[in-house]
């Protein structure tokens, strides 16, 4: 692995000063990912710049009634923080179906959000990926692609976003802030992510140099009663092959208002936004559940080896939605 | 021999390792932190192509990078001699005999070794390399139509066949004719292969790890063309070998190396490597056909099994043996046959044979015994063969059936329901399962040498491995035993090819042999000591060597024999797949240790599920490489997916048997993988005859299926 140079930052600024002299640095969270692919070579930074000491670890809650999660928060704080907990436990249960616990009290809420694809090909620099090299190929469209993405992928690129932790954000709405030498801005989670298209290089619409400085949670009631379930391959220490983290408000056993976002399923975490807007109104019952899942996975374009994806989505949506309406009743 | 009645057994009595606080301390070394003076570090280099040849090398601008000290390949290394037999009676693995020409006749082939003078310099210039190939066509393709295949022998024929098969399968009233698969799975032990080899006043010597210090040393001298006894190989701690640790790249690179540069050299494989350069258990396709009388008794067993082998040397994974050990029936057919394909050649991974091809026959025998309508432990019992079924010899002992009674008791069998798809917990539907095992108790020549001290102590030399299994442990107790001392006044010295011919840690073999050479020794000590003879200053040394009497053992079908229990959680809706307990018990003779020896069967049952459940090595058609090669893409069973995992024994006594001990490396994994997907089956009335069980085959069974 190439040599790198290794600074820590203190303040912000600094962190982007760092950052902007040396045009192949790299921000560092807790490391679980970009350590990983530069012993691989996948990412060969000259420069790290530690931003783990920034004084963006705290937990608050806004005015409104919200939550603003600071960039270094390690995802073991962030699942256990009581207001989390309480508010979103969506999000909690999304963070601790991830990872190991080692690597929990390592990794941070902005890192986690940056974590690149665990496409085998993507993390094989001896094979072809339009998202590592452009234009050399995605050999995964014809080849092993049983854990790739139905829905929001092209021709260049089927790779799936692997957070867990993401998924719940998306679905609560969640809004991403940063700092650059020009200024701090803000993208929402849902914008977050660009499109695969011909460019499945360019992942985020962050601005050249940004530092991610936190995520905000706006006030969500119905996040309340939510859920996260996530289906893998082994009982713990895998990523998702489909997961899904929603939440239900029922009245008089009419859907009042629901959040429905899928993980595993694409570039980036999938907010169901067909689904929702057929639930909405609709009798929570299992048949609106299933159809409004359909809805949503009627866009999905699987490949040879993942179309079991379109029914397990199907059927998470209605055994989560189901159980929740259950409990509600309760 | 006489015994004190009052004397105190050790062998049967639990102890802890006798390295233990030196291994969690981190006081025990392991082969790559073993450190030397002026150590050069290699990094080697591997095709990215699956055929073809070498063009060019472009060493030069690497010469050139900090640290660099040399860049072996097939323009400049030194020549080995490949043109030899070992001691395990077999060839050189090409992938071992290094830079000797410019083909490359599959994926991750190495085809250089750069050394600089640190580990980090050697990993970046080697990853810096550039190497040319002239890229032919590849053939990587397992799954398909292979008329090409043969039959090969392993330690037994390839081809055993008896009565006319047809005639007896037209003549049953139930018949089973299926085909299952198995994929490529690999060892991953968790300490990577490393070596370090420098040459020590005219002796090679070699740090290594691996399961057996003289097989490597003279596979060393063999090509390398020197004298035996020019070469040492130690190997104090290994951190698993499962069957991969025997000759690499990484010792044959680490000498080419220390040869050229005249200063150690260590070379450790990183886990990616290990993926092209271990070794692995081939993929198997595995046709059964089984036909039975109706109360039962077969008239047909046909096994075939087809596994893959490289272009380069041969190596076949003999799915088909078990039949021959476990079930007789009139007509009795069994075949392993080999593809070769441009992959690396597979080798011995844990229960070669037996793992794959008891998933096989004991999912066929569940699957008759449910068309049949009689309880699968019933149906065994049905056809409990009374010699061994093809060689027609004695078994020197068969407990089978008492393991199946006692399991029974214990799980619960005889409550169980045999309809499947009947009971739930929540979302989860529940099953039960369980399957026969076997694995061959073998014995082979060792010699041992046992030493008086004048202190009072004892010290054993033996060239055994213990490769995690204990088996230093194992033969302290088994030498206190012979010698009447307590354990801690012995010492057991193993891991050093100068101790002399021992077995390898191998084939569940290596308790067996060295713990008979180690009583043979340390028993005539004691009777030398006991007429009063003084110890001088150097101590009393005895020697064994069991060749003769190993020779002299009776020809009998000699086997460990186990029955597996599983009970599984699947939800149907996710595909999910969960073990909610394992019970094996097992009749292995005479258990030394049952502290590590419980670890060894709930080991293997564990890898049964990861074989059931998770494990599968993905090769990427279109590069003829691995997708996944790692830890990340390679799943194995994790904490969360082994709950209740319970072993226990049968006496298992063998009074013609002069030493009693039958191996218990291996058998843990036999028959586990066939016992949960016949729980599978209870619980979803789905069969699956492909491993692993996915949760997507889960969820798509019945769809296309």
């Amino acid at each position: 692995m190439r040599e790198f140079d290794y600074r820590r930052a203190v303040d912000v600024s600094g962190a982007l000063a760092l950052l902007d002299a040396d045009p192949e640095a790299r921000f560092l969270g807790g490391g679980t990912n970009l350590v990983d692919l530069m012993k691989t070579g996948v990412e060969r930074p000259a420069r790290l710049v530690d931003v783990r000491e920034l004084p963006l670890n705290g937990i608050e809650s806004t005015d409104n009634g919200g939550l603003r999660i600071g960039a270094t928060v390690t995802n073991s704080d962030l699942a256990a923080h009581p207001e989390v907990r309480r508010r979103y436990p969506a999000l909690t249960q999304a963070v601790l179906a991830g990872a190991s616990g080692q690597l929990r009290n390592m990794a941070t809420v902005g890192g986690n959000l940056l974590q690149r694809t665990r496409c085998g090909y993507f993390a094989d620099v001896t094979k072809p990926c339009n998202k590592r090299v452009p234009g050399s190929g995605c050999p995964a469209v014809e080849g092993e692609h049983h854990n790739h993405a139905i829905l929001g992928a092209s021709e260049h690129c089927v790779a799936v976003h692997p957070s867990d932790m993401g998924v719940a954000l998306t679905a609560f709405d969640a809004v991403v802030s940063y700092e650059t030498a020009h200024g701090p801005g803000e993208l929402p989670l849902a914008e977050f992510y660009r499109p695969v298209g011909d460019t499945p290089h360019l992942e985020t619409a962050l601005p050249p140099g940004a530092l991610i400085t936190g995520v905000t949670l706006p006030p969500a009631p119905v996040a309340a009663d939510s859920r996260y379930r996530k289906v893998r391959e082994r009982a713990s220490y895998a990523f998702a092959i489909g997961s899904i983290a929603a939440a239900l408000g029922i009245e008089d056993g009419v859907v009042r208002e629901v959040r429905l976002a899928f993980g595993a399923v694409a570039s980036r975490p999938w907010r169901a936004r067909t689904a929702e807007r057929a639930l909405t109104g609709a009798p929570a019952n299992a048949e609106t559940f299933a159809a409004a899942a359909d809805a949503e996975l009627a866009a999905a374009k699987p490949l040879p080896h993942n179309g079991y994806k379109v029914t397990l989505m199907r059927n998470l949506v209605v055994a989560v939605l189901t159980e929740l309406a259950e409990e509600a009743a309760r | 021999m006489t015994t004190a009645p009052t004397r105190k057994h050790f062998v049967g009595t639990a102890h802890t390792r006798v390295e233990g606080r030196d291994k969690v301390t981190g006081a025990a070394r392991y082969a790559s932190e073993i450190p030397f003076d002026r150590l050069a570090h290699g990094w080697l280099v591997l095709s990215t192509i699956a055929r073809g040849r070498i063009t060019s090398v472009e060493d030069t601008p690497v010469l050139a990078m900090p640290g660099v000290v040399a860049v072996l390949h097939h323009g400049n290394a030194p020549r080995v001699d490949t043109d030899y037999t070992g001691l395990l009676g077999t060839a050189p693995d090409p992938t071992a005999a290094l830079f000797q020409h410019d083909r490359v006749p599959h994926a991750g082939w190495p085809v250089a070794l750069v050394v600089a003078d640190t580990s980090e310099q050697a990993r970046e210039a080697a990853e810096a390399l550039v190497v040319h190939y002239e890229q032919e066509p590849h053939d990587v393709d397992f799954t398909a139509e292979h008329p090409d295949a043969y039959p090969l022998d392993s330690h037994l024929p390839a081809v055993a066949e008896k009565g006319d098969l047809e005639a007896e399968l037209a003549a049953s009233a139930a018949v089973v004719d299926a085909e299952y698969t198995t994929p490529e799975e690999h060892h991953n032990p968790m300490e990577p292969h490393a070596a370090a080899a420098r040459w020590d006043g005219g002796r090679l010597d070699v740090v290594d790890s691996n399961q057996g210090t003289l097989w490597v040393a003279s596979e060393l001298a063999n090509l390398f063309s020197l004298d035996p006894a020019s070469v040492r190989v130690r190997s104090e701690h290994v951190g698993g070998g499962f069957g991969s640790k025997g000759l690499r790249a990484h010792q044959v690179a680490a000498v080419m190396a220390a040869t050229v540069l005249q200063r150690p050299v260590r070379v450790v494989m990183t886990r990616r490597q290990m993926f092209s350069l271990a070794g692995y258990r081939s993929p198997t396709r595995q046709h059964l056909r089984l036909g039975a009388d109706a109360d039962g008794r077969l008239r047909a067993l046909e096994h075939r099994c087809l596994s893959l082998t490289s272009t380069v040397h041969e190596f076949v994974e003999p799915g088909a043996d078990p039949a021959r050990t476990m079930y007789d029936a009139d007509a009795h057919h069994t075949a392993n046959h080999v593809v070769r394909l441009d992959v690396p050649t597979p080798t011995w991974m844990r229960a070669p044979g037996e793992a794959p091809g008891s998933f096989a026959l004991e999912s066929a025998l569940d699957e008759l015994a449910e068309k049949l309508g009689i309880d699968p432990i019933e149906l065994r019992v049905r056809n409990e063969p009374a010699l061994g079924p093809v060689s027609g010899l004695p078994f020197s002992g068969r407990n089978l059936l008492a393991c199946f009674r006692e399991g029974a008791r214990r799980f619960g069998w005889a409550d169980r329901d045999p309809r499947p798809g009947l009971r739930r917990d929540g979302r989860w539907l529940l099953g039960t399962g369980t399957a026969a095992a076997s694995f061959p108790a073998g014995a082979a020549p060792s010699t041992a040498a046992v030493t008086a001290e004048a202190d009072g102590t004892f010290t054993v030399r033996i060239n055994a491995a213990d490769i995690g299994t204990g088996a230093r442990t194992a033969l302290t107790l088994v030498a206190a035993d012979a010698l009447e001392a307590a354990p801690e006044r012995v010492r057991v010295r193993i891991g050093d090819s100068d101790f002399g011919p021992a077995f390898i840690a191998g084939g569940s073999m290596g308790t067996r042999s060295w713990s008979w050479a180690v009583t043979v020794a340390a028993e005539e000590l004691r009777e030398r000591l006991a007429l009063g003879a003084a110890v001088p200053p150097e101590g009393i040394t005895v020697r064994s060597d069991t060749t003769e009497a190993v020779g002299a053992l009776a020809r009998k079908e000699r086997h460990s024999f186990g029955a597996q229990f599983a009970e599984v959680a699947v939800d149907v809706d996710t595909g999910e797949v969960r073990v909610r307990r394992m019970l094996g018990i097992f009749a292995a003779g005479r258990i030394v240790n049952p502290l590590t020896a419980r670890g060894q069967f709930v080991g293997g049952m564990t890898w049964g599920i990861s074989m059931a459940l998770h494990e599968e090595a993905v090769r990427d058609a279109g590069t003829g490489g691995h997708y996944g090669a790692d830890l990340a893409g390679y799943h194995v069973a994790a904490h969360a997916d082994v709950p209740l995992v319970e072993a226990d024994w049968i006496d298992d006594p063998d009074p013609d048997d002069p030493v009693g001990i039958k191996g218990i490396g291996e058998i843990g994994i036999v028959g586990a993988a066939a016992a949960i997907a016949n729980a599978v089956r209870h619980a979803t009335g789905v069969r699956h005859r492909h491993l692993p069980i996915r949760p997507d085959r889960v969820l798509m069974a019945g769809r296309h299926a």
